[in-house]
This record gives C-alpha cells, sequence and structure tokens, in this order.
C-alpha cells in the first residue's frame, strides 16, 4: 500500500509499526479524475502524510500522475507525529500532510518548512459501529451505557484529542475498554466485533463502509480536525512537490477528497 | 513395587538359574543372539571386542531395549517375551545398574544419590536416608555422604555408583565396564573392594567388561560373545588356558592356530606345520605363551623342533619385557626381555629366526568336548 | 561428563581442571565484527541516554502514569512467563524426549510466533479468544468472560509471543542433557514423571532459567500484540512499551525516560537474577 523512499532506520521502523494497522483501512475509492493541465514538471514526490489519507491520497497520486506524465508519488502512510518526528530527524521527504495542526507546528517550529502551511480538509468525528448498528447506537449519550464497549482513540493522537473535546463539549464521561493507538487501530476493534462503537473520523468510517458504520452526532461539530500540508524547506524535488499541493488544493483534488468523505475547509 | 522380587539373604538357594534369559535383538545388520543363565550368588562376566553386543545385552537385561524374540525370567518372573507380548519396564524390574561413567545425579548428594532408589520403592525419606547412610557406611563413605558428585574422586564416585544399585536389592546386577573410568592405580584398590561387595551380593551379577582381568577376577564364568554371538564361555581356568578365538587369545595373552593334527604334527590351513607335545587326531587348536617364543639371529641348531624364518613387524613394551610381533609363514607374538633385545639389535624389518620348544605348546579338539 | 566450574566446587588433586589458555592474537577478522556488533547494540542506548532530559527526570518519574505502567509490565511479564513455564517446559520435553509423527511439523508450528509480526499475532489472538472469536465466544457465552482490554489479555498476548523463546531454550537444553540420567533413574524404580521431576527438571533447571529470562525480556518489551489484543488504558492494560509508544505522539523526551526506566529496570533485575542463579550450588 506504501512505497516506503526513506532511507533512515528510525523512519522505516516507526512506519513499520503503524503499516500493519494502517493496511486494516480498505479498498482505495474507485473512479479516477482527469487532472488539470500538464505543465512541464517531472521528478519523484515523496509525501509523507497521515494514515487517514491513505485512500484519498493514493487516489490522489495516481490522478497527478496521470495529469503530469513523468512524475511519480510515493508514500509514507504513518501517524502524524511519527511523521513529524521522522521529518525533523532529515528524513527525505518533499510533501508533509499532516492530521492536525500540532504535529504541523513541531515541524514548522524546526524550521522545517517552506512557507506556512494551508489547511487542505477538515475531518470530523463519527460514532462507528457495526455494520447495521446492532446496539442501536444513536448519539453521545449511548455511549455511557454499562453493556457498550467503546474504543477511543488516545489522547497523546489527534483522534483522541478530537474524542476527548466532543466529549467534553457533549458533557458526556464515558469510560473506553481501550485508548487506542491510533484511528485505524481503533477501526479495527470494531471490524473485529471487539467493541460495539469507537469515535473516528468520518473518512475512517466511510473507508471501511462494508464491515462499519458510521453514525453522525451533533457535537462533532465542536471538534472539527483541520488537516494543514507544506512543502518541506529541504525536499529534494520541490517544484514536483509544489505542484502536487496545488493539484492537492485544485478542485479535481477536493473532489477525491470529498469523496472520501473530509469536508471543506 | 518390586519388594516381592528381590532377594534377600536368608532366602533358600534357588535350584534354577535366578537368571534365564535369551536375549535376541535385531538391529538392522546386527544380531545379538545371547543365551544366558546365571545363579542367585553367581558373577558372570560378559566379554568381547567393541560392537560385540555386551552393551545391547545390558541394556536388553536392565528394559532399555526391548527383546526382538527370546525370554528374560528373573526370579521366576517373567520380564520380557516378545512372543506373548510380555515387556515389564524398566522401573518395575528388580535390576540395579552400575553405568560405566556412574552417571550419578549431579544435582543430589551421594546419600541422596543412594536413597534415589529406595524412596523409589516405597520408603519414606527418612528411611530411604537411613537405608543410603548404611550402604555408604558399608563403602567407607560415611564422611563423604554429603558430597555432591563432582566433589568425589573417581573411586569414590564408583563406590557411590555400587551403593546406589545395591541400595535397593536388585535379584540381578548389572555392572557395565566399572573400572575403565578410573586410572590404574585406582582401579587396583576398587577391583578388590568391588570383589568383596559382589562377593556379598545374594543376587545374580552381569559384569560387562573388555578387561580381561577385571573378569578374571571378578567372575565365576565367563561369557565371550563377538559379533553378537557367544564364542565361548567357561571357567576362568578353562578359559585361559583353551581359547577358542583369535580374540580370546589375545584376551589370555595367547599364540593361538587351528589345523588339522596327526600324531604330533599340526598341518595349519596354510600349509605351516607346527609339532606338537600331545598326539591328536583331527581339528585341533594349537596354543602357546609368547613367552616360549625365542629369537635367534641364525637358524639354531639342537632342540627346537619348530623353527622358522620371520621378519619383525612391531615391537612395543609389554610390562617389563618387549613384545615383538613377527610375520612370516605365521603371524606371532614373542616376548622377550629388553637384554636379549639389545644383543639381537632388534629393529622392526629384520630378519630373525623364530623358535618354539614343541613341550612349550598345548593342542586341543577345536570341537569342544 | 562436562562438569560447569563453579565457585563453590572443591579442586580435585586428581584433574587439574584449569581452562585451556591459547597464547597468541586475537584474530582480527573476529576481534573487529565482534566490536561492530556491541557498538551496533550499545550505540542506540548511547543515544537514548544522550537525549534523556536528566533535569527534569526526578520530577518525570513521580508522574502517576509512570509507575502504573511499570507495575502493570513487571506483572504481566511475570505472570506470562509462570504460564509460558507451566506451558512451555512440557512442550519442549514433549518435542525433544517423545517421538511421534509430525514432529517436525509442530516444532516449527511452535517458532511461528517469532517469524509472525506482533501486530498480526494480536489480531490471531483476537481472532480465537476475542468477543466474537472461535473460543472467545464460547468463554462470554458460557462464563461470561471476556479477554480483550483485560490484564488477563496483556498477559495472553506477551506470553503468546514470548514462549517460542522458552520452548527453544528449554528443548535444546534438554537435547543437550545426558538422557541416561533418566535410563540410570529408571533402573532405580522412577516412574517417567517422578525422572522428570526428580532428574530431568534439574538437570536442565540452568536452561530453563535461561529461557525464562529470554522469555521474561521478551514479555516486557512486547507491544504489538500487546496493544492489538488487550488495547490500551492505564492501570488494566498499558504496559511500557505502549505507554512509551503512546509518549513518542507528543512528547520525544517522556517517551524516552519511560524507557529509560524500563531498561534500568530490567537490566538491574535480570543482573540481580543471574548473580543469584551462578551463586547457587
Amino acid at each position: 500500500m506504501t512505497t516506503r523512499r526513506s532511507r533512515t532506520v528510525l523512519a522505516a521502523v516507526a512506519a513499520l509499526a503503524v503499516v500493519g494497522l494502517a493496511a486494516c483501512g480498505g479498498e482505495e475509492s474507485a473512479g479516477s479524475r482527469p487532472g488539470s493541465a500538464t505543465s512541464g514538471i517531472t521528478g519523484d514526490v515523496t509525501v509523507f502524510a497521515a494514515a487517514s489519507l491513505t485512500e484519498s491520497f493514493t487516489q490522489l497520486g495516481k490522478d497527478f500522475e496521470a495529469a503530469n506524465p513523468g512524475t511519480t508519488v510515493t508514500y509514507s502512510f504513518a501517524g502524524s507525529s511519527a511523521l513529524a518526528t521522522q521529518i525533523n530527524q532529515g528524513a527525505p521527504a518533499d510533501v508533509f500532510a499532516s492530521a492536525a495542526p500540532a504535529n504541523m507546528k513541531t515541524v514548522t517550529d524546526a524550521g522545517n518548512g517552506d512557507g506556512t502551511p494551508t489547511i487542505f480538509v477538515k475531518n470530523q468525528l463519527v460514532i462507528a459501529v457495526p455494520r447495521g448498528n446492532p446496539a442501536g447506537i444513536g448519539g453521545l449519550a449511548d455511549l455511557t451505557e454499562p453493556e457498550v464497549k467503546v474504543a477511543l482513540c488516545a489522547a497523546q493522537v489527534p483522534c483522541g484529542a478530537a474524542a476527548r473535546k466532543a466529549l467534553d463539549a457533549a458533557g458526556v464521561r464515558l469510560t473506553p475498554v481501550t485508548l487506542e493507538q491510533d484511528v485505524k487501530a481503533a477501526l479495527a476493534k470494531v471490524k473485529l466485533g471487539e467493541v460495539d462503537a469507537a469515535l473516528v473520523y468520518r473518512t475512517d468510517a466511510k473507508s471501511a463502509a462494508a464491515d462499519v458504520d458510521g453514525v453522525e452526532f451533533p457535537e462533532s461539530a465542536g471538534a472539527i480536525n483541520e488537516y494543514p500540508i507544506i512543502v518541506l524547506k529541504d525536499a529534494p524535488h520541490k517544484p514536483a512537490a509544489k505542484a502536487f499541493v496545488d493539484y492537492v488544493l485544485s478542485d479535481p483534488g477536493r473532489a477525491v477528497l470529498t469523496a472520501a468523505g473530509f469536508g471543506a475547509p | 513395587m518390586t519388594a516381592d522380587l528381590t532377594v534377600h539373604p536368608s532366602a533358600p538357594q534357588v535350584l534354577e538359574p535366578l537368571l534365564d534369559a535369551h536375549l535376541v535383538v535385531d538391529r538392522g545388520s546386527f544380531r545379538l543372539d545371547l543365551p544366558l543363565t546365571i545363579s542367585s550368588g553367581e558373577v558372570v562376566a560378559l566379554l568381547g571386542p567393541n560392537g560385540a553386543g555386551k552393551s545391547t545385552a545390558l541394556r536388553a537385561l536392565a528394559g532399555l531395549l526391548g527383546l526382538s524374540a527370546g525370554h528374560l525370567t528373573l526370579a521366576g518372573h517373567e520380564l520380557d517375551r516378545p512372543g506373548s507380548r510380555i515387556r515389564v519396564p524398566t522401573e518395575q524390574r528388580p535390576v540395579g545398574v552400575v553405568f560405566q561413567d556412574y552417571l550419578l545425579f549431579p544435582h543430589l548428594s551421594a546419600l541422596d544419590n543412594v536413597a534415589f532408589g529406595p524412596r523409589r520403592h516405597g520408603l519414606d525419606r527418612r528411611q530411604a536416608r537411613q537405608r543410603a547412610a548404611d550402604w555408604l557406611d558399608r563403602m567407607g563413605l560415611a564422611e563423604h555422604s554429603r558430597r555432591k558428585p563432582r566433589q568425589l574422586s573417581g573411586g569414590q564416585a564408583q563406590r557411590v555408583a555400587l551403593a546406589r544399585a545395591l541400595a535397593v536389592a536388585p535379584a540381578l546386577l548389572l555392572l557395565d565396564e566399572p573400572l575403565a573410568a578410573l586410572d590404574a592405580r585406582t582401579r587396583l584398590d576398587t577391583r578388590a573392594q568391588l570383589q568383596r561387595h559382589l562377593a556379598a551380593h545374594p543376587g545374580a551379577t552381569l559384569l560387562v567388561t573388555h578387561d580381561p582381568l577385571d573378569a578374571l577376577v571378578l567372575a565365576d564364568r565367563l561369557v565371550i560373545i563377538e559379533h553378537g554371538q557367544v564364542v565361548q564361555e567357561g571357567d576362568a581356568a578353562t578359559i585361559t588356558a583353551q581359547p577358542r578365538t583369535d580374540y580370546v587369545a589375545r584376551l589370555v595373552g595367547l599364540n593361538l592356530y587351528r589345523g588339522r593334527a596327526t600324531g604330533q604334527t599340526v598341518l595349519l590351513s596354510d600349509g605351516f606345520r607346527l609339532t606338537a607335545a600331545e598326539q591328536h587326531d583331527g581339528d585341533v587348536f594349537v596354543a602357546f605363551p609368547p613367552s616360549a617364543v625365542a629369537l635367534h639371529p641364525e637358524r639354531p641348531d639342537g632342540s627346537p623342533r619348530n623353527t622358522w624364518p620371520a621378519a619383525i613387524s612391531g615391537i612395543q613394551p609389554n610390562g617389563d619385557n618387549l613384545r615383538v610381533q613377527l610375520s612370516g609363514p605365521i603371524e606371532v607374538a614373542a616376548d622377550i626381555t629388553p637384554l636379549a633385545a639389545a644383543q639381537l639389535h632388534l629393529a622392526p624389518g629384520q630378519r630373525v629366526w623364530a623358535a618354539v620348544k614343541a613341550t612349550e605348546t598345548r593342542t586341543y579338539p577345536a570341537a569342544p568336548d | 561428563m562436562p562438569r560447569l566450574d563453579t565457585t563453590v566446587a572443591r579442586p580435585r588433586p586428581a584433574a587439574p581442571r584449569q581452562r585451556p589458555r591459547r597464547a597468541g592474537r586475537i584474530p582480527l577478522a573476529l576481534l573487529l565484527p565482534a566490536v561492530l556488533g556491541l557498538l551496533f547494540l550499545i550505540l542506540p542506548l548511547a543515544g537514548l541516554l544522550a537525549r534523556a532530559p536528566w533535569a527534569t527526570l526526578p520530577q518525570r518519574l513521580t508522574e502517576p502514569g509512570v509507575l502504573t505502567a511499570l507495575r502493570l509490565s513487571l506483572l504481566t511479564a511475570t505472570l506470562a512467563t509462570l504460564l509460558c513455564l507451566a506451558l512451555g517446559v512440557p512442550l519442549a520435553w514433549l518435542l525433544a524426549r517423545i517421538e511421534f509423527p509430525g514432529r517436525r511439523i509442530v516444532r516449527a508450528l511452535v517458532t511461528v510466533p517469532l517469524v509472525l509480526p506482533p501486530v498480526v499475532g494480536g489480531v490471531a489472538l483476537l481472532l480465537v479468544f476475542g468477543r466474537r472469536g472461535l473460543l472467545g465466544s464460547w468463554l462470554d457465552s458460557t462464563f461470561g468472560v471476556t479477554l480483550p482490554f483485560t490484564t488477563t489479555g496483556v498477559v495472553l498476548a506477551e506470553a503468546f509471543v514470548a514462549m517460542p523463546f522458552l520452548v527453544i531454550a528449554v528443548e535444546g537444553a534438554l537435547r543437550g542433557a545426558d538422557s541416561r540420567y533418566e535410563e540410570a533413574a529408571a533402573t532405580l524404580g522412577a516412574n517417567r514423571w517422578t525422572t522428570f521431576t526428580h532428574v530431568t527438571l534439574p538437570l536442565v533447571a540452568p536452561g530453563i532459567a535461561a529461557g525464562g529470562v529470554l522469555c521474561w525480556a521478551r514479555a516486557l518489551g512486547e507491544f504489538g500484540a500487546t496493544i492489538t489484543f488487550a488495547g490500551n488504558f492505564p492501570g488494566r492494560t498499558q504496559t511500557m512499551p505502549l505507554a512509551v509508544y503512546l509518549a513518542l505522539e507528543t512528547d520525544l523526551e517522556a517517551a524516552i525516560v519511560l524507557s529509560l526506566v524500563l531498561l534500568a529496570v530490567s537490566v538491574a533485575i535480570l543482573a540481580t537474577l543471574r548473580d543469584r542463579w551462578i551463586s547457587a550450588p
């Protein structure tokens, strides 16, 4: 699912840890869209992208390559914080797409960004339940039932922070059975039937639509997650990297992201 | 579990042999076929070259190896009879074993090693230790009872192993090369002690060894096997006087030839003639000790009737003398003094004349009885 | 029989047991890779030490989450090791001593958790012991017992990943041990069980100890199978490696501190145990 060009051991090890779970994410969205007008851009763009972008960015990459013959896009999908650490340790990436402004800030604070990051999508939480919603979950309040097992993301990762924010906003106190290390792991627990519900991003629920349903809840509006993207200062292929970021922000790019369940910024 | 099978000193003498066995074990191309009987109180030595099947026989008796055919009866109990699908497992046989390298449990003290068997035979810890202490005392090891095996000398370890095997009062005691691991001096002492303990053992004893001295000193009867078969059996005097195979002859230190006798002349298979002291007719063995062979630089005159030219193929020290291997019309070993060797300027390859007086030879029929 | 040199053994005059010393230089072809190998193993540790926030260390160590995770890690790794000993030693014995058809395949299967990525191992455990799992659904419906997201689940995940280390070490020790001692025990009237408990186990005790240490260390560091099967909840299933991983998400220094605590405690425990075993008579 990913092609890694990263040469540092740290990057490889950290990426491997996440790859296994990200692999549970599901299939790519079908249907390719024609790209915008071609420019003379060539080269290999290495994109470090948050795990929640796996499906949509894979599709975007194909479209971008089709629109710009001579370019290839290589991804490393992992948790945003792991990616930020790798970039700050010198991983040879061109573009960083983070699932949270905090991780982006880590990179820009270290002076590794080129310019200022752009928010390109936002994501919001839904309650992922096994397909058909056997427990009849209708909203956050239903998650506090003692019979209902809930998985949240750990507070250290963006989906966990967002979940906490949403629960606080709703005044709901619940005790999860587990605090998963990333959103895909939380989703996997729903897919396997080990928990009755998990708070995940709408895009993640959508990517696993074969196994899970996403239940929208109003309090999620209080915990919108913004995704910033940036070209990196030491990008080995800066023109191609800039073209890729432009493509993400273009209409065809947005269309792919919207189809995956992301909201416009 | 085996108490009823053990033999006590006060038990009346069993008229039948205590051990009555016909051990048949097939192992690929090798076949052991060994009839064996041992009476109460009797010590039998099983001798043979490496690979003759001594260990196989011992393992079959102990139950560590099943018989392929034949039978094994000990003190009236069938322990193994493949024909009737009977096979009593090792731990239920009234058999004690002293292994070649003793196999004392390294994690247990000498006392606990000896107490191991009695404990398994139903004694409680205190009784078992008491019996073990008695045995160690009898072996003169009372002050070493708390030592671990690695803290014991070779001779002490051997005695602990013997005490361990005897502490379960086995009907059959098996000793596998009990002195082989000891140095020469320790062996002498230990052999004498072993002789005492074996004499006191009321059950049957089988001593597996390749050392003729052990067998001659310790055993009442010798059974010699080669290639899984018995080649000779009898008491020490008979076997030392009348060996029947090259192996046995070497064992007892004799030159041995087989031939056809007509009066005093024995025609060997390769056409050589020996003149013997005794009159015989038919197939015979001729034996004479290496000390009966004299070496001369020139053809000797006078009394020796058997003289032949030979070449020296090897010289080794043998006790105080030198043993000279000769090739020629017959292979022969000669023992000479170092002084004689010096006078003759003996060296390998040198040609000499060998002479044997007819009176020094012994002749006996090749077909026994 | 080879005898181990120990400090308590009295020297025997008959058999000098000096270790043969060979004069001459250590071949460079061996020394160089050996030193490189050592550096490769310890340099990352040096990296951790170099980056450790020594000034704030005491304050960070007293944070409540640290001790909770450490206590849970030590508890679960120890329980997992006990479970591995209870099941793994008999399994090793079976593999080493009993001829049965398919033994080679069974031996290969035992090593599966070694090659399986632990995360996959965790998923596999869920498929068997999970709420919808083959055995787990029965456990749930019959006894109301669910294993995922419990401390028991952590122990199971750790034991699954660590048991091969124990089985392989103990089987090796059993194969290396002289089975004639077991024959000697049989001639003294010991049945197989008594032989196993009174002779075999003491003989291979060093091998079992070594396997237990490996097993414990592996269980202590276990991450993938644990977080997948047992989840992550402080005080219940969040062991040190999980805490380290999550700390990495936000706070590199906290992760380093946690790692150093785990390292220091495990090295201290292993060093203590090792000394004790070696000085045992």
